[in-house]
């Protein structure tokens, strides 16, 4: 498990990094912690001839109170797993998001693979994409021709495929703060071997002072090659007082229809199957955390 | 000895943990001699390919390489050694690079030889393999069909063996059954995934004419006979050195292709040549265990009594044969009555050869599968006759008065009490307050399950002609002038822990301080022949060689103090670092002063000459016959197909103990091992014979958190086979764990009215069951 030999860089200024993406161009890439990029490269799967590395660059790094109404947090896209695991005010933003860092890979995975990283990435079976899509979450990234914000339902374009244009680098994602009488969680069926999601969902929703949803949104990854939201179940939801069984029946479709990922581990059926089990249990997870505020 | 063992059954770490935990262990890759050159192989990716052509003038060229290889080059070396054979059974040829053909995917035809590790990767992709692909044989039974592409076009078909075993008439006892219960059972492939992968550092001094190979293995003297005649090398020119082995579980029992390859080019090149393992090499290359696919039948009376069981089964042996394919098969037949008495038995194995690396011993050897296939179908009877698992179990035990048992299977099983361990079990689970448990949960619509395994497996390999040779085991024992005694093994553990209990077994034997014995094994010009650690022999034929060694050394000794206090030897003893005379105790000197009375050797005693070194072979007169019990508790959720493991309760009766500590470790390690079988691992090829899941990120291994508690006791029934009264704990475990886990998920899913699903009871497959039974 030997790399092919490549050049490594690392660029003082999120400027200095800019400059060098657009001088080595295709032959170029983003290194943050490695966890996918290496382990591509080691089964000699890409060779890039530059690696750049992110690490350290200020703009890059992070957690805080993102400004703005909504009180929600701004995550540097070099924040690691672990330290997202480890935020109370992740945590209090965004619960989901907390759970999805913890469950990634083992603790050394953790301890060096990057939010952004995982985002650019966009492995079918990764964790966050599901999150961010619950969380209507806001990935800002520039380029060459300046900085510009890309929505979650937007940003994820197939598998290994995002929003992202050549030379653009991911520096923060800002996710709203869940409302008060809100609250989300994220599960998932792990494949034994990786750790990746065979199927993982996350939900969030908001109550409102009688208990009726008044906001829902659901995303799940690992069943289809580009982690979706659950649309058809946000709307049977939606405007209604759930209860276990109103949760369960209307998650049943969150695999309906799916084109959906079919391997030795799990076939395309028994994913659509898991996408309803774990929608129901995520939605019920968060609902139960949402009326316990 | 007379006095109470101070440290044989104490429970004393083991001495080789601080290195391996602290990173100072030396494995095979961390020997680098000046002027190492280093070596990668180029592989097919096929299962099945003709090569058309190879070109290597591109790697030749690379900087940095030195030389390349192909089978024109490497011809003159012997192919990979094979023993345990079966009559008639064809025996391929298993080149050290292929030829013309390659027979599975990750077979070697190019060697690289670079000046660095990176180099000799970087050009092995620059050899231009044209190859044809065929197709490949995968599955058993199509491997048998007629029509079936075959693995060897030199051959008729695929069958590489036929042989089986009989005891009693099994058709008279299947028409004496009330019952007769069938099932189709797999054992499927499994890959032994040691941590540390193989490695080989041949070093040839010209000058010297002399060759040291560091390697990975659990066989350092097998390597170094049978790789002298492979590239045609004296063996006393030939030193073999098994430093620190990070795990073998029978993988390392073998003679690889690149221990050959390594020596023989460090000959030519007259330089030290290094190869080390990938992980995807691993998966790929090194033997895999299990792969069997049978058909079982078993006859029973109305009150669960075993009136005949047969087993015809399809053997996965691969490609070609490593050193000991087809003896793993044959040790499932002698097993197969495992702890019952069972007149009638009948195993008709098939050996299919296939476009897969070979199969070979894999923790348990052949007695897993064995285990496996006769628990399973008591639990199936069990459903069929109505009756509790235990009590069908029990009704065919034989009673402790009954020993040494003979069994139908031909062999005679040394010493047991199975209703003891039964019972411990029972209680230690509080067997029928976990049926309540399991009743209770019902009600809440969970889904709990209780699974037996009644075990017992053959250990101390064993009597050398019951082996077809090297069962024996060597020992030399020497106590130093200081007084200080040093053990050499010729078994050659990695990772046992014989560091520490051959040293507790010298240390009680000469009545001195377990620190003040040291332990060395692995090196073929320090210790004396050996035959290796395996088949849960270390400890059972390796420590009894040092018992008897020992034992010959305090004689010698007892001469020396003798002399010196003029008394008779009889009475001579040792204890706390003294030796005096028993019926005089007055009389008495530190066990260093006689020591070097002994190396001065200015008075010596009559008969007896200078120095206290003395070598033992022992060879044991039978095998033994560990056995236990082992329940588990576990639950289904039947939705996601996910098994968690709730309580696990094993009573193992490995005869005496010589440190409880290995002895759990050993236990520990094994129910993992077999937990992964039953519920995680299997090898899974595609069409053409690619393996689809040969790395970490998709083999998967239990990890910790999937483990529950390990709730160990034991009885005690010693062998009288060996002095120590020790059966050996290497592979119970393992035997044990695998149907006792299946056994606990296939009962939390009886109210489905599912009886059997093949291992690895993976998500899918649970609810793939449970799906269809609802539909
Ligand atoms: C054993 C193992 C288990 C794992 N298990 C899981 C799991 O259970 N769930 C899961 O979700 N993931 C898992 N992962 C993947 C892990 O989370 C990775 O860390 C993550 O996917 C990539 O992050 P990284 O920082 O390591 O990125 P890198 O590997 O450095 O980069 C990945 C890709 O993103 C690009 N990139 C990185 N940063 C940026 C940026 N700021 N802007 C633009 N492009 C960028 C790189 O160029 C590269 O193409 C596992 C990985 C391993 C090795």
């Amino acid at each position: 498990m030997i790399p092919a030999s490549f050049d490594y860089v690392r660029p003082q200024s999120l400027e200095d990094a800019l400059a060098q993406l657009r001088e080595h161009g295709e032959d170029a890439r983003v290194l943050a912690g490695g966890h996918s990029l290496l382990p591509v490269m080691k089964a000699r799967l890409a060779d890039p001839g530059v690696l750049i590395d992110v690490a350290g660059l200020e703009d890059l790094s992070g957690i805080s109170e993102s400004e703005g109404s909504e009180g929600g947090v701004r995550i540097g896209a070099m924040t690691t797993h672990a330290e997202i695991e480890a935020s109370s005010l992740v945590r209090g933003k965004c619960y989901s998001l907390v759970e999805a860092a913890g469950a990634i890979g083992d603790v050394q995975v953790r301890n060096r693979g990057t939010l952004g990283g995982s985002l650019a990435h966009a492995d079918p079976a990764a964790d966050y994409p599901a999150v961010v899509l619950a969380a209507g979450a806001e990935i800002t990234v520039v380029g060459a021709d300046g900085e510009r914000v890309i929505g979650a339902d937007d940003f994820f374009t197939g598998a290994y495929e995002t929003a992202l244009r050549a030379g653009e680098i991911i520096t923060s994602v800002r996710i709203r703060a869940s409302a008060v009488r809100g609250s989300s969680a994220y599960l998932k069926a792990a494949q034994q071997a990786s750790g990746f999601a065979v199927c993982g969902v996350a939900a969030r929703l908001a109550l409102d002072g009688n208990g009726v949803v008044a906001s829902i949104r659901v995303g799940v990854t690992g069943v289809a090659a580009t982690a979706y939201r659950a649309t058809s179940v946000e709307n049977a939801l939606m405007g209604s007082a759930p209860s276990a069984e109103s949760i369960r029946k209307a998650a049943a479709g969150a695999g309906e229809g799916v084109d959906a990922l079919d391997d030795f581990y799990a076939g395309a059926d028994f994913r659509r199957h898991l996408a309803g089990v774990y929608t129901a249990r995520a939605i019920g997870k968060a609902w139960i955390r949402a009326t316990g505020k | 000895m007379a006095q109470a063992p101070k440290f044989i059954g104490a429970p004393i770490k083991r001495r080789d943990d601080p290195r391996l935990i602290q990173g100072l262990a030396h494995y095979v890759d961390d020997f680098n001699p000046h002027g190492t050159l280093h070596m990668a192989m180029v592989r097919s990716p096929y299962g099945k390919a003709n090569i058309r052509s190879v070109d290597v003038s591109k790697a030749a060229a690379a900087e940095g390489v030195v030389a390349v290889y192909t089978h024109e080059e490497t011809k003159g070396i012997g192919p990979v050694p094979v023993g345990g054979l079966v009559p008639d059974a064809k025996v391929p040829e298993q080149p050290i690079l292929a030829d013309k053909q390659t027979l599975f995917a990750g077979e070697p035809v190019v060697a690289v030889i670079a000046e660095t590790r990176y180099g000799a990767r970087d050009a092995a992709d620059l050899v231009d393999i044209d190859y044809e692909p065929l197709d490949a044989v995968v599955d058993l039974a199509a491997a048998m069909e007629s029509g079936s592409p075959k693995v060897h076009d030199a051959y008729e078909s695929n069958e590489a063996f036929k042989w089986g075993i009989a005891g009693g008439d099994v058709e008279a006892g299947m028409k004496e059954a009330d019952v007769i219960v069938k099932e189709k059972i797999t054992n499927a492939r499994v890959a032994p995934l040691a941590l540390e992968p193989r490695g080989v550092l041949a070093h040839y001094l010209p000058g010297e004419d002399k060759m040291t190979i560091w390697t990975s293995t659990q066989v350092p003297h097998k390597v170094r006979t049978l790789v002298a005649l492979q590239i045609g090398m004296p063996e006393n020119r030939m030193r073999v050195i098994a430093p620190e082995v990070g795990g073998g579980f029978g993988s390392k029992l073998n003679i690889y292709r690149e221990e050959a390859l390594a020596a023989f080019v460090s000959r030519e090149l007259g330089v030290p040549i290094k190869w080390v393992e990938s992980r995807s090499e691993n998966f790929m290359t090194t033997i895999h265990g299990r792969g069997q696919v049978g058909d079982v039948e078993m006859g029973l009376k109305n009150d669960g009594t075993i009136t005949a069981f047969r087993y015809n089964v399809l053997a996965d042996c691969g490609a070609y044969y490593q050193l000991l394919t087809v003896a793993i098969f044959t040790l499932t037949g002698l097993m197969l009555p495992g702890p019952y008495k069972i007149e009638n038995i009948e195993m008709n194995a098939t050996g299919v050869f296939t476009n897969k690396v070979a199969t070979d011993a894999y923790r348990g050897a052949g007695r897993p599968e064995a285990t496996y296939i006769l628990e399973r179908m008591m639990d199936i009877a069990a459903i069929e006759l109505g009756m509790d698992p235990v009590e069908i179990r029990r009704k065919n035990f034989p009673d402790k008065s009954e020993f040494p048992f003979n069994t139908s299977a031909g062999l005679s099983y040394d010493s047991g009490d199975y209703h003891q361990a039964l019972d411990l079990a029972l209680e230690a689970a509080d067997y029928s307050g976990m049926r309540a448990q399991q009743e209770e949960a019902r009600k809440d619509g969970r889904y709990l399950g209780i699974g037996f395994s009644t075990y017992v497996e053959i250990c101390g390999m064993g009597p050398s002609a019951a082996l077809g040779g090297q069962g024996w085991e060597s020992a030399r024992v020497r106590v130093e002038p200081t007084g200080k005694a040093t053990v050499f093994s010729g078994a050659s553990p990695h990772g046992q822990g014989q560091q520490t209990s051959f040293a507790q077994i010298v240390a009680d034997g000469l009545g001195i301080d377990v620190n003040d014995v040291t332990v060395i094994h692995g090196d073929t010009d320090v210790v004396p022949y050996g035959v290796g650690t395996f088949g849960s022999r270390g400890t059972v034929v390796g420590g009894s060689a040092v018992v008897y060694a020992r034992d010959k050394v305090r004689a010698k000794m007892a001469k020396f103090a003798a002399m010196e206090f003029e008394a008779d030897e009889n009475d001579i003893e040792f204890e706390d670092g003294k030796v005096f005379v028993r019926s005089a105790p007055e009389k008495s000197a530190g066990f260093a002063e006689v020591a070097m009375m002994a190396y001065s050797a200015i008075a010596l005693p009559e008969d007896t000459d200078p120095g206290l070194e003395e070598t033992h072979f022992f060879e044991p007169s039978n095998f033994t016959f560990p056995f236990g019990t082992h329940i588990v508790l576990a639950e289904v959720d039947p939705e996601t197909g996910d098994v968690e493991i709730l309580r696990y309760v094993a009573v193992d009766d490995v005869g005496n103990m010589i440190n409880p500590l290995l002895v759990h470790g050993q236990i520990h390690g094994g129910i993992a091992q077999g937990l992964g079988q039953a519920l995680e691992e299997e090898m899974i090829y595609g069409e053409g014979g690619q393996p689809l899941n040969a790395s970490f990120m998709h083999y998967a291994l239990p990890k910790a958190s999937r483990l529950p508690r390990f709730e160990l006791l034991h009885t005690t029934t010693p062998t009288d086979v060996n002095p120590l009264g020790a059966k050996g704990v290497g592979e119970a475990g393992t035997i044990g764990s695998t149907p006792a886990v299946v056994n606990a998920v296939l009962d939390a899913l009886s109210p489905f009215g599912i009886t059997h699903i093949d291992m690895p009871l993976r998500p899918e497959r649970l609810w793939r069951a449970i799906a269809e039974k609802r539909a």
